[in-house]
């Protein structure tokens, strides 16, 4: 094996300027994936970028990488395809929450149903940025935007919940602003084999400011948010004073200290086992909100699974050529 | 042997229809005396007539299926207008296939399915064999079934008088070995090999083959005998092919000679799946297959695909092309090879799925959004979509381009007595791939002569650039808006595609070559009926000649000598004028006369040379 040289962050910057507004959540996005790239260890001409159409898709041309700009939803579809073609390389897509919910939602669950190796990055923002501000999806029930004048009268996906029902193995949710976390979640995506979903909470600036925020805001966010880990109680809270248990067939908050609640009781994360209702509970669970990988379950890639059809098929093959073929079958020699 | 009464009459050629329910093995019928023919050195070619219901009733008129094959002494171009012979199983395959036979025709039929309740489920008040409606024929009435069951209940094998029936297509085939003059020897192995994993099922099958032979060979009411002479001079190597198949294996051998991967991203529509279902067999050849979400998916991972250095191709009719255009427009825009295979079906919409047309030309040519050149070429017959499925990869990897396959439900259900290709001798094809680390390299610099971009691939050290659907400055492939930069990519695009007519070949003419009266043009998957025609006429004295195009778009640099040289021109398609429509686009300067057809139905040779005649006594 070649050795894989050491590589920086700038090593996959651009020169070119990167154009989304001013204070963009997508900006630390970027910044975590240039910063987790060089840590995973795959050379850099083996990277791809791919993205559909939106203010997420432009990701590509920031990316210092192979990259591909496709078209409005159909990123999923485009990368399928590479990846299928080529599961030598390290395939990324980034998309948005129209991109690959609304327009894109046909591939984007196929995507995720055939398990093919591609780290989505689903710039959630719960709006249309590029065309300037008509409702997605994910926008909140009951939305004023551009094209909701009366409010939204359609309820959001939850992304989580569509990659679970999709048959998703690999689910995380993220906040933007969180360069740290972001990272390790990158790295845990890409280690993952099979199709990893990661659901980024980003703050479109302009047409959706502190859409998050009621939420993920410094002064709620430890109140409202669980921070998953693997192996460790589901404890959140300023205090750390809040648990969560299994009540029948949903989750429940408890006050750990209260009616006899001990930290034992309360519900430990495994993200690797293949029953998925927890994760499930978890991914459309709103308070608290949960962060982290959710569900990460290792299964047998598509395109593993293709290129071993192939191979199996040239090594048993008497018919090696076309020209072969041509030839094979039943022939009429008429002299 | 033959009794000595019986004459046997010489033909050039016969057409043979075999009708029955989907479950009376009239398409095994139909393959296994075309085999037959192909053995005994006869020129063929057959076409299968598909209910559009799967499971339609049996012994209704739906639930009909039919095999047509016509063999020949010389040049057999289409299955033939009308049949000379048909087979009809049931009251329901007389019914439908009345109209699609010659007056005077012999027709077989199973007597013993001509009770009232098949006749009443045929939708016929009145037994049609004891009517005068077949006093114009020869008719045959053989009680099929009821010899099948008790040759087979003789043998004490035990068999149930369900399988017994599916022996009666062997009956059949007895009949027609006499009938036609064939060595009974050559059948025997046939059903040897095909039920070589259910050897019960031979000694019955064997056994009913000759029942029908002798059946046929002791009858009075068979007076005559044909016989279809070998065609003389043929030599060499053939194989029956469909024209799905053959553009499948086309495709494989485009991408084994550029040296590439083959990939096909398709979502299953009729009368294209066959396309699927033949590459998906071919792993051992490297070929991947993506039955993907929908149409759209299937060319956007082909195109995923081409980006990644395979042959990214996608096959589909008419509504998929439909779903596929924006994606076909990022392939314009990022100039990447691919092959795009459209199998025509009636439309609009659903349409007549199972049935022919060439109503897609314009949507091949225009159907996309902005400037958006790509080049269309079309096939003209089931063996030579394998060489314009070839052509197509040749065009797309080495312009760098996407490509239009046009074939249609004709050609692709179609089967040719094709003469295998000399691969080796089958022209090379060179991607322009680029080299690791060549500085030289950015992504939309130009060859000189083609235009083409060159095709760098990830994985390739040093030449990391990102595509995509935005437009492209000139050179180096960055985004840009500048309004001039689009003025010229958009001419460098459209001016790529046009150039591709400096490596095609001219336009031929069939017939007069200094021009004449009258100059039939066609395109596509009506050449035989064509070509026939003119045949025929030209046989007959009349000044007719043929320009068939395979390259539609851009046209043969020739195409306009060609159109000049005579004094009317007709453009015959089937559909109402589009390829009439783009001729006079293209040049404006000459009239153009149009015999059109949308029925679903091929062109007869009868009708094209009656509307000749008239615009030559015009
Ligand atoms: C076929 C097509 N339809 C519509 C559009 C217009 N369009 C571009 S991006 C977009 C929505 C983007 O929203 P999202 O995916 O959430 O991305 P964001 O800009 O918010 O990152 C739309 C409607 C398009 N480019 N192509
Ligand atoms: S519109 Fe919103 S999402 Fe788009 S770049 Fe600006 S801030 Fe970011
Ligand atoms: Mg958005």
């Amino acid at each position: 094996m070649e050795e894989v040289q050491k590589l920086t962050r700038e090593d996959f910057q651009t020169a070119g300027p990167v154009k989304w507004c001013a204070g963009c959540g997508s900006y630390s996005i970027l910044a975590a994936v240039q910063n987790a790239l060089p840590q995973i260890g795959v050379p850099k001409e083996k990277i791809v970028f791919v993205s559909g159409i939106g203010c997420s898709s432009r990701f590509p041309y920031y990316m210092k990488t192979y990259g591909f700009h496709t078209l409005h939803g159909r990123g999923a579809a485009i990368a399928s395809g590479l990846k299928s073609a080529r599961p030598d390389l390290n395939v990324w897509l980034a998309t948005g929450d129209g991109d690959s919910m609304a327009i894109g939602g046909n591939h984007f669950i196929h995507l995720i149903r055939r398990n093919i190796d591609i780290n989505v990055l689903v710039f959630n923002n719960k709006i249309y940025g590029l065309t300037k501000g008509q409702y997605s999806p994910t926008t909140p029930y009951g939305s004023i935007t551009k094209s909701s004048p009366d409010g939204t009268i359609e309820n959001p996906f939850k992304p989580g919940e569509l990659v679970i029902g999709a048959e998703g193995n690999f689910f995380a949710r993220v906040i933007d602003k969180e360069p740290r976390n972001l990272e390790k979640t990158l790295i845990a995506a890409n280690a993952h084999k099979g199709a990893s979903i990661v659901e980024v909470l980003q703050n479109c600036v302009i047409f959706n400011d502190k859409i998050h925020e009621s939420i993920i805001g410094k002064e709620v966010r430890d109140e409202n948010v669980v921070m998953l880990e693997h192996g460790k109680p589901m404890i959140f809270g300023k205090e750390r004073d809040k648990g969560l248990v299994l009540d029948g067939a949903d989750l429940k908050v408890v006050k750990i200290g209260e009616n006899g609640i001990t930290e034992k009781d309360i519900l430990v994360h495994d993200m690797t086992t293949k029953n998925p209702s927890i994760h499930y509970l978890l991914a459309k669970m709103t308070y608290p909100l949960a962060i982290g990988v959710i569900r990460s379950v290792d299964d047998a890639t598509y395109e593993t699974k293709l290129q071993e059809q192939v191979d199996t098929a040239v090594a048993n093959t008497k018919i090696k050529t076309v020209d072969q073929l041509l030839h094979s079958g039943q022939i009429f020699d008429i002299k | 042997m033959s009794d000595k009464q019986k004459k046997i009459v010489e033909l050039e050629e016969v057409v043979i229809k075999f009708a029955g329910d989907s479950g009376d093995g009239m398409q095994l019928t139909g393959t296994q005396f075309s085999d037959a023919s192909a053995s005994f050195g006869n020129e063929l070619l057959t076409f299968p007539d598909y209910p559009a219901e799967i499971r339609a009733p049996q012994g209704t008129v739906a639930g009909v299926s039919g095999f047509q094959v016509h063999i020949g002494a010389k040049e057999v171009q289409t299955p033939g207008d009308l049949a000379d012979v048909l087979i009809a199983m049931n009251p329901a395959a007389l019914k439908t296939n009345m109209k699609w036979v010659k007056p005077g025709a012999t027709i077989i039929v199973d007597v013993d399915s001509f009770d009232q309740k098949h006749c009443e489920k045929a939708g016929y008040d009145y037994d049609p064999l004891q009517s005068s409606d077949l006093d114009d024929y020869t008719v045959i009435k053989a009680p099929i079934t009821s010899l099948s069951r008790s040759t087979v209940s003789d043998l004490n094998l035990g068999i149930d008088v369900k399988t017994a029936d599916k022996t009666r297509n062997q009956f059949v085939m007895g009949m027609l070995i006499w009938l036609f003059n064939r060595n009974m020897k050559v059948e025997e192995e046939f059903i040897e090999k095909k039920f070589a994993k259910k050897p019960a099922l031979i000694a019955p099958n064997v056994a009913v083959l000759h029942a029908g032979y002798n059946y046929a060979d002791t009858l009075e009411a068979i007076a005559t005998q044909f016989y279809v002479k070998p065609v003389a001079g043929k030599k060499g190597s053939f194989r029956q092919i469909t024209g799905n198949t053959a553009t499948a294996w086309g495709l494989m051998a485009g991408a084994e000679k550029a040296g590439l991967k083959l990939f096909l991203g398709s979502y299953p529509i009729t009368p294209a799946s066959d396309i699927l279902h033949e590459l998906c067999k071919h792993k051992h050849l490297g070929v991947k297959t993506f039955q993907a979400e929908d149409e759209i998916a299937g060319i956007c991972t082909a195109i995923g695909a081409s980006f990644g250095g395979n042959l990214g191709v996608t096959s589909t009719s008419g509504p998929g092309l439909a779903l596929k255009t924006e994606a076909a427009g990022l392939a314009v825009i990022t100039e990447l090879p691919l092959v795009i295979v459209d199998v025509q079906r009636g439309g609009p919409s659903t349409g007549l799925p199972t049935k022919t047309e060439q109503s897609d030309l314009l949507q091949a040519i225009h159907g996309r959004h902005g400037e958006s050149p790509m080049p269309v070429i079309a096939a003209s017959t089931p063996g030579n979509c394998f060489n314009y499925a070839y052509e197509a990869c040749k065009i797309a990897v080495e312009h760098m381009t996407p490509v239009i396959l046009l074939t249609d439900g004709y050609l692709a259900n179609g089967t040719e007595l094709w003469e295998i290709p000399n691969y080796e001798a089958m022209p090379k094809i060179v991607p322009p791939f680029v080299k690791d680390n060549d500085p030289e390299y950015q992504p939309y610099k130009r060859d000189a002569e083609k235009l083409n971009r060159r095709w760098a691939l990830p994985g390739q050290k040093g030449l990391e650039h990102r595509i995509g659907g935005l437009e492209k400055s000139d050179v180096y492939g960055d985004v840009s808006h500048d309004p001039m930069n689009h003025q010229v990519m958009t001419n460098y695009r459209a001016e790529k595609v046009q150039r591709i007519a400096n490596y095609i070949p001219q336009q031929e003419i069939i017939g007069s070559q200094n021009g004449g009266e009258l100059l039939v043009i066609g395109w596509g998957g009506t050449f035989g009926a064509l070509n026939m025609a003119v045949k025929e006429m030209r046989e007959e004295g009349y000044d007719v000649s043929l320009a068939h195009f395979n390259y539609i778009f851009p046209l043969p640099k020739n195409t306009e000598d060609v159109l000049k040289k005579f004094k009317k021109r007709v453009v015959c398609e089937l559909n109402l004028g589009q390829f009439a429509d783009y001729l006079r686009t293209q040049y404006p300067q000459y009239p153009y006369e149009q015999y059109n057809k949308v029925q679903g139905l091929p062109f007869f040779i009868s009708e094209l040379k009656e509307k000749f005649k008239q615009l030559l006594a015009k």
